[in-house]
């Protein structure tokens, strides 16, 4: 009767379950797709419609959910978070936490280094640039829902207000890059605030439907405000950065003639990259410091209790204004950054799926760290450029990495949060006691 | 009572919808003393807590804290926030509520807040790290530290506030809510679930807070032992009014208090306790 009980506590494995699970899933998908699927139509030649059954296809979809969805019960119950963290030994645990911290170093020195290596590579640094951005903008958003626990859905708003601050404010009055980018990080900040007052009663799930439809109004507003904005054709014409006034082009006042040597387009990549650099490492110093400021811990507190935080006397409605504002102002930073580097911007490029993208990269990378952030916007960008030989299955198995990342660390990649001040020695928390926050 | 008071309850009401939680309640605590609030559960203490610390907007009725300097404010006008920043009304709840994914220490520098955010030029001096925020940061973090020592959770500061065991949980909280540098504390039930030891220690911080720091408590406790050992006053509720206030010794022999613990009416109380004296 007392036999003793050993870590039988696991959730309805048996097999009913995992049939039930399969079966409910492979409804859903026979509704989906029936229609996209099963049923193809077509304008016929002579313009009247003919149609055709695929139900071929329709049964392989489904039997491929019913399948996919037992494996992945499977995946979750076997290697799932629980199990995970207790097969690591604890001797590879305390050689990861080793890598981890020589990696945040040995990663900024390679990304310092990465212009000299692949010099002559164009398509890399590209990539490289377009990473940097990412990681900027996952720093920033991490403010507000890694930090702060509010679930951002509009992100790409502050992005879209700072890229236009700074096209219209160069294009109109010809200010230099040097004078928009702050006035776009403050412009963004600015709706930021905007934002946040109509959303801090919110919580959970309204926020983050609020703020997805504050993305969307931005969107609307560029493209229908077509006397300011241009409208769905955006602006052009966007000037280029240039180093405190010296252009970067093949002029007589170009950079290159004025230090002697040959012009070469890769100069002003170059600029571009170490320029997002430095912007991103700004914003992770500024992210870092302010953690361990007042304003920090009570963004943390917010996100783990709320009710806590009010009855220490801490107003929450300003610091929930000040994580939006600080998330907005970085935003707004990276899309002035946008603006120059592409010369031409739409509300094509501010699109739900940007948000979607930077907050995947939050959540992947482990809400809260900086590292991981990184990590993951290294990830996804690369690795979405990784599959493109892949073509039409790109986005398939990019979804696949996706789905098992969250199997095997359904808490991010760095799955811990490092202590703000301590005593005599600072222990990484597990993830297991840090909260969400719930908006 | 004949003593200075700190906090003045007057015909407080609170209805939710058609439940009446308090009615009418008046009562009043003494400054430097420890005033005990009890009644079987349902009682609506934690309501009165709620109103007290602006969780609640009172349906009707005043509550008005007097300050050292004399200074009067009306509690039921002022947010929750501002309670416990301009009026120093600190609280604990009967759910433990901590920031388990912080330290104990970060636990007790987020209490600081308002002190540190004065210091650190509202984020902007500190970001740039002058000296004077600096030495304010570390005076938080003396005054943490000698918190910990008082409860004795100094070897436990760099853990993770959840990792506590659960009598430590109750003690960080109070212990947070005391880096507020409160004038009137409120302890709702925070020997809930301590053993025996765990409560007798208990009652000896509460007494040393009283006694050494000259704060006033105001506690809601189920525990009798700790109510009858530590109470200067206590007002005891049943169905949302007082039914009998006075010290320990008048409240214990109290009939009307018997029964509403007992479930029974008042003279079944009376029969019980005469046949038992
Ligand atoms: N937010 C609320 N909405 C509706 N009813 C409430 C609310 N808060 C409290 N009540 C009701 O008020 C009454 C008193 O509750 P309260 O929590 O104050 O009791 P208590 O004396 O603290 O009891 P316990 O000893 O169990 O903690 C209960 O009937 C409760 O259901
Ligand atoms: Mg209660």
């Amino acid at each position: 009767m007392t036999a003793p009980s050993t870590h039988t506590t696991k959730p309805a494995t048996g097999i009913p379950a995992l049939l039930k699970t399969g079966f409910i899933n492979a409804v859903i998908a026979l509704v989906l797709f029936s229609l996209m699927v099963g049923i193809r139509t077509e304008a016929g030649s002579e313009g009247q419609l003919t149609y055709w059954t695929r139900f071929g296809e329709l049964a392989s979809l489904v039997a491929a959910v019913f399948g996919g969805s037992i494996v992945i019960e499977l995946l979750r119950q076997w290697i799932g978070p629980t199990g995970a963290e207790k097969l690591v030994p604890p001797a590879v645990q305390s050689g990861m936490s080793f890598v981890g911290r020589y990696l945040a170093p040995a990663l900024l020195i390679f990304t310092l280094l990465v212009p000299v290596i692949f010099y002559n590579q164009r398509y890399i640094l590209d990539l490289a640039i377009l990473v940097l951005t990412y990681v900027m903008l996952g720093w920033g958003l991490n403010v507000v829902v890694g930090l702060a626990g509010l679930l951002d859905l509009g992100y790409v708003a502050f992005y879209a207000v700072g890229a236009y601050s700074y096209a219209l404010l160069a294009t109109n009055f010809g200010w230099s890059f040097w004078i928009c980018l702050p006035l776009a990080g403050i412009l963004a900040a600015f709706w930021g605030v905007l934002l946040g007052f109509p959303v801090l009663r919110l919580r959970g799930d309204y926020l983050a439907i609020v703020t997805l439809a504050f993305g969307e109004i931005i969107r609307l507003v560029l493209i229908n405000w077509q006397t300011l904005t241009g409208g769905p054709n955006g602006v052009s014409g966007i000037p280029r950065p240039t180093l405190f006034g010296i252009p970067l082009n093949n002029s007589d006042e170009g950079l290159a003639a004025k230090l002697g040597i040959e012009y070469s387009p890769t100069h002003r990549i170059v600029f571009l990259f170490y320029l997002i650099l430095a912007l991103a490492l700004l914003t992770n110093w500024v992210t870092i410091r302010l953690r361990r400021l007042p304003i920090g811990r009570a963004w943390e507190a917010l996100r783990e209790d709320e009710v806590a935080c009010r009855a220490l006397g801490i107003n929450t409605t300003t610091t929930k204004l000040t994580a939006f504002a600080t998330g907005a102002m970085f935003g707004g930073f990276a899309g002035a950054f946008f603006a120059t580097r592409q010369g031409f911007i739409s509300p094509e490029s501010f699109t739900f799926q940007e948000s979607a993208l930077v907050l995947a990269i939050v959540v992947l990378g482990g809400m809260g760290s900086q590292l991981g952030v990184a990590l993951a916007a290294l990830s996804m960008i690369g690795g979405f450029e990784l599959f493109r030989g892949l073509e039409t299955y790109r986005m398939l198995v990019f979804g696949w990495a996706m789905v098992l990342i969250m199997i095997w660390r359904p808490r991010g990649l760095v799955g811990h949060r490092a202590p703000t001040v301590y005593l005599k020695k600072a222990q990484a928390i597990s993830s297991d006691l840090v909260k969400e926050g719930h908006g | 009572m004949s003593g200075e008071r700190i906090l003045d309850v007057d015909q407080l009401t609170m209805r939710f919808g058609g439940i009446v939680a308090v009615q009418d309640l008046s009562f009043a605590a003494e400054r430097r003393k420890i005033t005990a609030l009890i009644g079987p559960n349902g009682a609506g203490k934690t309501t009165v807590f709620n109103c007290i610390t602006g969780f609640y907007k009172p349906t009707g009725g005043a509550i008005r804290l007097t300050h050292d300097d004399g200074r009067e404010i009306a509690l039921e006008r002022l947010n929750d926030f501002r309670i416990a920043k301009q009026a120093k009304v600190a609280r604990t709840f009967q759910n433990i509520r901590l920031f388990p994914g912080m330290t104990v220490l970060e636990n007790l520098m987020v209490a600081q807040h308002n002190m540190l955010m004065r210091a650190s030029g509202f984020t902007l001096l500190g970001l740039v790290g002058v000296p004077a925020y600096r030495d304010a940061e570390k005076r938080a973090i003396d005054l943490a530290t000698d918190w910990l020592k008082r409860v004795s959770l100094l070897d436990r500061a760099d853990d993770a506030a959840g990792n506590l065991a659960y009598g430590d949980q109750r003690r960080l909280e109070i212990a947070r809510a005391m880096c507020t540098e409160p004038a009137l504390l409120c302890l709702d039930e925070p020997a809930a679930g301590l053993n025996a030891r765990e409560s007798a220690a208990l009652s000896e911080l509460l007494l040393s807070i009283r006694n050494e720091l000259g704060t006033s408590i105001l506690l809601i406790e189920h525990d009798m032992s700790v109510v009858m050992e530590i109470s200067d006053h206590i007002v005891v509720m049943d169905h949302g009014v007082k039914i009998a206030q006075g010290t320990p010794r008048e409240v214990r022999d109290d009939p009307k208090v018997i029964a509403a613990y007992l479930g029974a009416d008042e003279e079944e109380a009376m029969a019980v306790m005469e046949s038992g004296s």
